[in-house]
């Protein structure tokens, strides 16, 4: 098993962490793990992403040109990603903001209102928890279990209360993804 | 808990590994992308713990004069920053070579020349390899290509420095220090007690006791005929890290027609472009030199005996293939393909230029 994954958003919607979320819970699998950001000044608003893999094997280059999955949040990385995922592969994005949706054919598109919905459900602080649990959902490349566990890991103590909070978001984004194609 | 495998980025690799070798000081300047070396001593607060101090100096050109000093009285001392701060600290380093003393100085190049980008890049090969500040010295130039090689890289970096009196140089790039990935650290080691460094350091300036005579750190020798003695003696030691230093990778050469040469995270990429032209049949093999200086000249004479043709993959205009042509005295067709700028090439790119450059 290897999935090669780009997340790619604003700055601030929280690409980095869920990323990270991902990167920690394949940890707890005992996977190879890569987890390469963009760090430049794009961080301070406008886009940012982060490339993540975990597989079974050893990993070579953190750099990729394809993608088995791509995880959109705005319609720049759209644009600059959608050409990328594998033939076969999945692309998953928010429509929030998004004028021209994805048109490939080759490829599987879903569609998750995790903005709307956070919105709608006051949940705003784990949007990309929703995003996520969509993720999850279509590719369970790790076990909800293991997200929790390098939730618990990651999270200083005093903040282990918000746990139950991340854990209804996932859930939540594995109810509202929907197959556009 | 020392056998944990924990996740972190390569930068951070470093400041929880030079702890764990128990060294005894840390002097920098904050400069992206290394930052999270000193943020990260700053977040272990390691004074409380094993009592190695860590300070923020007003300039790259204090922290260096600063690890100057530490090193002199034979106490583990290291700086980093990235490739402009690296240049402002030539000068030290250039005097901490010339006085013979051990430390460990962190390069996370990014694109130049000047302030350039904060992207990573490979151009400061040249500088670390090949001198970067004045006078015939030599670093040991280690390149990690991957956050557990950011970690025992680190350790082997400071054993190294002690072993030979010689800086070393930790030669990383942006994509290894900001990247995330596995990594095992090594047993916390307790900080030398000042007996142990009186006796480790014969030479240090550790205080003057009635039995011995003082002890004088200089890099300032005006008579001739013994600043040549030094510069023999230099040069020998040098030749000693050729024979005995060496150490390199090789992935997939037993049958390889084609080699690709490539070192730190430009190596990983070609990994990739190796695995990839395998399946279209090309056999084509990498060698990654781990250590810059002493090069690896001898298994790549070797390996220019049995391939066709040798792409020398780096983010920089075309600095290591000077030493690859060197090494196998352009025996054998060698081409260079890199990116600059803070680009970092993909492995499509690397199969591309192996198929049009060298087939």
């Amino acid at each position: 098993m290897k999935e090669e994954i780009i997340i790619a958003g604003f700055g601030g919607q929280g690409v980095l962490s869920m990323g990270k979320i991902l990167a920690y819970a394949g940890l707890m699998q005992d996977k190879e793990i890569t987890w390469i950001p963009s760090y430049g000044p794009e961080q301070r608003g406008g886009t940012a992403n982060v490339t993540v893999i975990v597989s079974d094997e050893k990993i070579s280059s953190p750099i990729l040109n394809s993608y088995d999955t791509a995880i959109i949040l705005n319609q720049q990385s759209l644009d600059k990603f959608e050409k990328t995922v594998k033939p076969g592969g999945t692309l998953i994005y928010d429509d929030y903001g998004i004028m021209n949706p994805p048109t490939r054919k080759d490829i599987n598109i879903y569609k998750i209102n995790a903005m709307d919905t956070a919105i709608a459900d006051k949940m705003e602080k784990t949007f990309n928890m929703i995003v996520l649990g969509g993720l999850l959902k279509i590719r369970p490349i790790v076990e909800i279990d293991s997200v929790m566990k390098g939730l618990k890991k990651t999270l200083p103590e005093r903040h282990h209360h918000l746990l139950p909070m991340n854990e209804a978001a996932i859930l939540k984004g594995m109810d509202i993804i929907k197959k556009m194609n | 808990m020392n056998e944990e495998v924990r996740l972190m980025k390569g930068n951070e690799a470093i400041a929880e590994t030079a702890i764990r070798c128990g060294a005894d000081g840390y002097f920098g300047y904050p400069i992206t992308p290394q930052s999270e070396v000193m943020e990260t001593l700053m977040a272990l607060k390691p004074w409380e713990t094993t009592g190695m101090v860590v300070l923020q100096a007003e300039s790259e050109v204090a922290a260096i004069n600063m690890v100057y000093g530490g090193a002199a009285s034979g106490k583990k001392v290291m700086t980093s920053s990235s490739s402009p701060g690296v240049s402002l600290k030539q000068e030290g380093i250039s005097y901490i070579a010339g006085a013979e003393l051990p430390c460990l100085i962190v390069n996370v190049m990014r694109g130049g020349p000047g302030l350039g980008t904060i992207q990573p890049s490979q151009a400061d090969y040249f500088q670390a390899v090949k001198g970067g500040g004045h006078g015939d010295y030599r670093l040991i130039v280690l390149a990690p290509a991957s956050v557990q090689e950011m970690a025992d890289l680190t350790a082997l970096g400071f054993d190294l420095a002690f072993k030979y009196r010689n800086p070393v140089m930790l030669l990383a790039d942006g994509v290894i220090g900001q990247m995330m990935e596995k990594v095992v650290l090594p047993a916390q080691q307790p900080r030398r007690t000042d007996e142990e460094v009186v006796a480790q350091c014969p030479w240090a300036t550790t205080g003057k006791t009635k039995d011995r005579k003082p002890n004088i750190i200089t890099s300032l020798e005006l008579v001739p005929d013994k600043q040549e003695e030094n510069n023999i003696r230099f040069q020998a030691k040098y030749k000693k890290m050729e024979e005995n230093e060496v150490r390199y990778e090789t992935f997939m050469c037993d049958d390889a027609e084609y080699l690709i040469v490539a070192f730190g995270s430009a190596a990983r990429i070609s990994q990739k472009a190796v695995e990839e032209a395998r399946k279209e049949g090309i056999k084509v093999g990498l060698l990654r030199p781990v250590t810059l200086f002493p090069f690896p000249k001898k298994p790549l004479a070797e390996l220019s005996k049995q391939v066709k043709g040798i792409l020398v993959v780096e983010m920089n205009a075309g600095q290591m293939i000077e030493d690859v042509k060197l090494a196998t005295n352009c025996s054998v067709k060698t081409e260079h393909f890199g990116r600059m700028g803070g680009i970092v090439p993909s492995p499509d790119e690397i199969t591309e230029a192996l198929k049009t450059k060298i087939m």
